[in-house]
């Protein structure tokens, strides 16, 4: 069976440079040049062009409707594996994108001081000599290291490309040390193997589904909630483990209303009684588990009792979801969530939902953890990489050991901080707002202060472009190529982004302005390709395809490849004893627990509430709030109150009110939302809202940022994750 | 003679609002205003709650006070399925309709007439489904014609319970939501 499966790269050590001198900023300035608007050649009547949706970085496969020459509407391609014909509210509310009146629409050169939101427009050869001029001179002073990419989705491809030409290993994605990190190292300590995204789970065919602090159906990946849809139907048993009372919450069989930050506790409880009560599969863990018994001896302690005064869950209710797990087993999923970063001990939480998991016996299963596949397509045959003199800076002496593979944002925001272990002098961010997916804004705007250079790329004035040297507006989804999607998935494929109608203004695609870049880095060899239907035809002839049948289909399947396991095979294990590592040498060996152990996390001080965050199904992140189509259905969030809480305290719904966290920083006001919904000892509220960028004016200060009031966050010490739901909260009333 | 109705399973809806933005992009509904909606309600205190989140929009009923109420025959049953609507050039914007309707579910449009949701009465002749049904990615929306004692929407009535919106006012709504 030929399933490729994602594995984690070691990164090899390399030696450290020497400190070289700081330069001084020159900026220049020009006059602002006016933009002529570009005209559509209408074309009468309805054209249907496929592409796949980059609201958010599921990459569903669409179709785009022109009516007379203009952007109609879009919709799911049916062809798709993950859209099946049907993208979720942003997806269809996708073409407000290509309308929004906030777009950047020429390159910006700062004026003012940084942060001042001063710039004036000059042109693309302008602005990207500028860049050039500054990344020659960081890299004959610094070395090719001392530059960072910060980027997220598919639409880095070509900056990623263009940094490791320059020569720097430190290319990052907030993605990992803010999200679904501890979640793919808890797995792949536990299995050798990560989740991936989209998510190995077969919901769609569990009988059984739990929901730990994952709120789908509010977080609309969508694939994974046409899943749950399709099992809700089926019948299967819900269980759900959440502080809030979610729209998951509202579906499930048994709803947990957990106290934030004890999911280990209850966790643990549940494996007790699953080993105690033997309920679990006795024949795969004889088979494939190592350690079982030092994880029983380990795990024999923590009784639903104990747990109770923890999660203040009721034992009783701890030991009738175990046992309905158990009962549905292997068709039993317990969902290993995706953002995961909450509270500094999440690669261990992540672990001990893998031993869960295990102990259904569910890897290869129907209804468990399927093995994806996916579309092998070659890359394009560019002349190989230089090799970084210095390694990454991001975990100087592997103080995060299991930090493997990816790079921590926020370990690179540090380096740049304090110069170690090496300088770092420019930033070049792309399709990332940093002052919001990074935790404390403060360390983040110092450390641009750091810098001699931060360009930025983006479709919107974000708050971090207001931060910026220069910024490059690029062209929508909807008007641009990308590079091919080929994910690991229940199905094979690959799906084609393309361009269906022309950006409004001067707006340019990432390939583009990274090959200009690269042509006046003298890194002209790295870009061989005319532009990137060249590109794409090189990489699909490679694979028998061509750029012509796929523009037309959007959609290319890969022969059919089994995703469970046949009845006597034996699944793979990449770990180092190849099988399930219930008690793990690995963290053992670095000093961690080799089973999971809960500690009590920090308690609200008197008169505080915890703050937590989440996803709404209408936005991402803090990029779509501006989009005509999705701030009709939320302009602003809100925030979740407990009613008894909000009774005593005098609020009532839809009133304004202001939030003050431990370290007395104040967010703008929001509406409070009071509502039975939630636990008392916590508040709720959407992440991505009260933005503080005046150039971005239809979001400016609408709602509340959680981020804002992130100024403090707890780092798992395993891979470096920043747990984010350590911060606590008092309401003040709007004045 | 059709009668044209949706069910909708309040099981499987998660209250994403893709009915909402498809129907603005498919209908181009001006900025600020919308035809379909959604309405959660929440009963009980915590942690024992029942929520239940329904995609809410014109219940083309069948003894429809706005058609009663419309001086000028501008709201009106079309000929096919019964579904309701309003003729543009013949509405004088009076509201009587939208005074009438007891699921608030008109309002002015901009440009003087009074608009709703049409069931998508432009996609329905063609056969297709209308755009809020077609996009939902939980699948919970079906249309379909009342009437057919085959169609999918009546298996659906005789196999779940439902209910409909305030069925007291008396307006025979063709909506029905599945519990």
């Amino acid at each position: 069976m030929a399933i490729s499966r994602r594995r984690f790269l070691k990164i090899t050590g390399a030696t450290f440079g020497a400190v070289a001198a700081t330069s001084a900023i020159n900026p220049v300035i020009k006059g602002a040049k006016k933009i002529e608007e570009k005209t559509v050649k209408p074309v009468k009547g309805i054209v249907k062009i496929p592409t796949y949706c980059d609201i958010c970085f599921w990459k569903c496969g669409a179709v785009a409707y022109l009516k007379d020459g203009k952007l109609w509407k879009i919709e799911g391609n049916p062809e798709d594996p993950l859209s099946k014909g049907r993208l979720c509210p942003r997806g269809t509310g996708g073409i407000g994108a290509h309308y929004d009146e906030n777009r950047l629409k020429a390159p910006l050169l700062r004026k003012g001081s940084r942060g001042k939101e001063e710039f004036v427009q000059v042109t693309w050869d302008e602005a990207l000599d500028f860049i050039a001029r500054k990344m020659k001179k960081i890299k004959s002073d610094y070395g090719p290291e001392s530059m960072v990419l910060f980027s997220h989705g598919v639409g880095g491809t070509f900056f990623k490309h263009l940094m490791k030409a320059y020569g720097t290993p430190n290319l990052t994605a907030p993605s990992f040390a803010q999200c679904r990190g501890p979640r793919e190292i808890g797995f792949d300590l536990t299995y050798g193997d990560a989740i991936g995204s989209p998510e190995r789970t077969d919901l769609k065919n569990a009988e059984c589904i739990v929901l730990i602090g994952s709120h789908i159906g509010e977080n609309m990946h969508n694939t994974q909630v046409q899943e749950f849809s399709a099992a809700v139907e089926k019948g299967a048993s819900i269980i759900v483990v959440d502080p809030r009372f979610s729209v998951a919450a509202s579906k499930a069989k048994y709803y947990l209303p957990i106290k934030p930050g004890t999911d280990i506790a209850l966790l643990l409880a549940w494996m007790n009684v699953i080993v105690n009560e033997k309920l679990y599969d006795e024949e795969f863990i004889n088979k494939y588990a190592f350690g079982f018994e030092q994880f029983k001896y380990e795990i024999s302690k923590y009784t639903p009792e104990w747990a109770y005064i923890e999660t203040t869950i009721e034992p009783e209710l701890i030991r009738k979801t175990a046992r309905e797990m158990a009962r549905y087993k292997p068709a039993t999923i317990v969902h290993p969530g995706r953002h995961t970063t909450w509270y500094g001990n999440d690669t261990q939480r992540s672990r001990a939902i893998a031993l869960l998991n295990a102990l259904m016996g569910n890897w290869g299963k129907k209804g468990g953890f399927y093995l994806p596949y996916k579309y092998e397509i070659p890359k394009y045959p560019y002349p190989p990489y230089p090799k970084p003199a210095r390694e990454a800076a991001d975990n100087p002496n592997h103080k995060y050991p299991f930090a493997e593979g990816e790079k921590l944002s926020t370990g690179l925001r540090e380096a740049t901080l304090t110069e170690k272990p090496y300088p770092i002098k420019g930033w070049f961010v792309y399709g990332t707002n940093l002052t919001q997916s990074l935790p404390n804004r403060k360390e983040t705007i110092e450390a641009i202060q750091k810098l001699d250079l931060i360009v930025v790329v983006d479709v919107v004035p974000s708050e971090i472009a207001g931060w910026a040297d220069v910024v490059l507006p690029e062209s929508v989804y909807l008007e641009r190529y990308d590079d091919l999607n080929t994910p690991l998935f229940r199905e094979g494929f690959v799906s084609l982004r393309q361009p269906v109608v022309d950006s409004p203004h001067d707006q340019k695609p990432n390939w583009w302005i990274a090959k200009k870049l690269g042509e006046k880095l003298g890194l002209q060899k790295y870009f061989p390709w005319k532009n990137i239907e060249e590109y794409l035809d090189t990489r699909l002839k490679l694979a028998g395809l061509s750029l012509k049948e796929l523009k037309k289909k959007g959609v290319i399947k890969a022969p059919e490849e089994p995703v469970y396991l046949d009845k006597n095979e034996d699944p793979e294990f990449y770990t180092p004893t190849g099988k399930i590592e219930f008690y793990s040498l690995q963290l053992k060996e670095k000093g961690f627990d080799p089973v999971p152990k809960y500690t009590r996390p920090e308690e609200p001080p008197a008169g505080y509430f915890r703050l937590l965050y989440g996803r709404a199904p209408v936005h991402t992140f803090s990029k779509t709030q501006s989009n005509k189509l999705l701030s009709d259905l939320m302009q602003e969030n809100e925030l979740w109150i407990n009613a008894d809480v909000a009774r005593r305290m005098g609020i009532k719904n839809g009133e304004y009110v202001r939030l003050k966290n431990q370290d007395g920083i104040v967010s703008n006001k929001v509406k409070a939302k009071v509502t039975e919904r939630i636990r008392t000892d916590c508040v709720f509220m959407v992440h991505g809202f009260g933005q503080q960028s005046k150039m971005y004016r239809k979001t400016f200060e609408k709602g509340a940022s959680d981020s804002q009031l992130i100024t403090r966050y707890k780092v798992d010490p395993i891979m470096g994750g920043t747990g984010m739901n350590v911060n606590f909260v008092t309401i003040e009333w709007e004045v | 003679m059709a009668r044209f109705g949706m069910v909708i399973d309040t099981a499987k809806c998660v209250g994403c609002q893709d009915c909402v933005v498809a129907c603005k992009t498919e209908n181009n509904v001006p900025e600020g205003f919308c035809r379909d909606w959604i309405k959660t309600e929440v009963t009980g205190t915590f942690p024992t709650l029942h929520m239940e989140i329904r995609s809410e929009r014109c219940n083309h009923c069948s003894d429809a006070p706005c058609v009663s109420a419309c001086p000028t025959g501008a709201s009106h049953y079309h000929d096919v399925g019964g579904i309701v609507l309003v003729d543009h050039e013949e509405c004088i914007g009076c509201k009587a309709c939208i005074a009438s309707c007891p699921y608030d579910a008109r309002f002015v449009h901009p440009e003087g007439y009074v608009d709703k949701c049409t069931f998508c009465v432009h996609r329905v002749e063609k056969g297709m489904d209308p755009a809020c049904v077609s996009v939902c990615p939980t699948h919970c929306m079906h249309f379909g014609d009342l009437d057919d004692p085959d169609s999918e929407v009546n298996k659906l009535l005789n196999s779940r319970k439902h209910h409909a919106l305030l069925p007291e006012a008396g307006t025979k709504p063709n909506i029905f939501y599945l519990t």
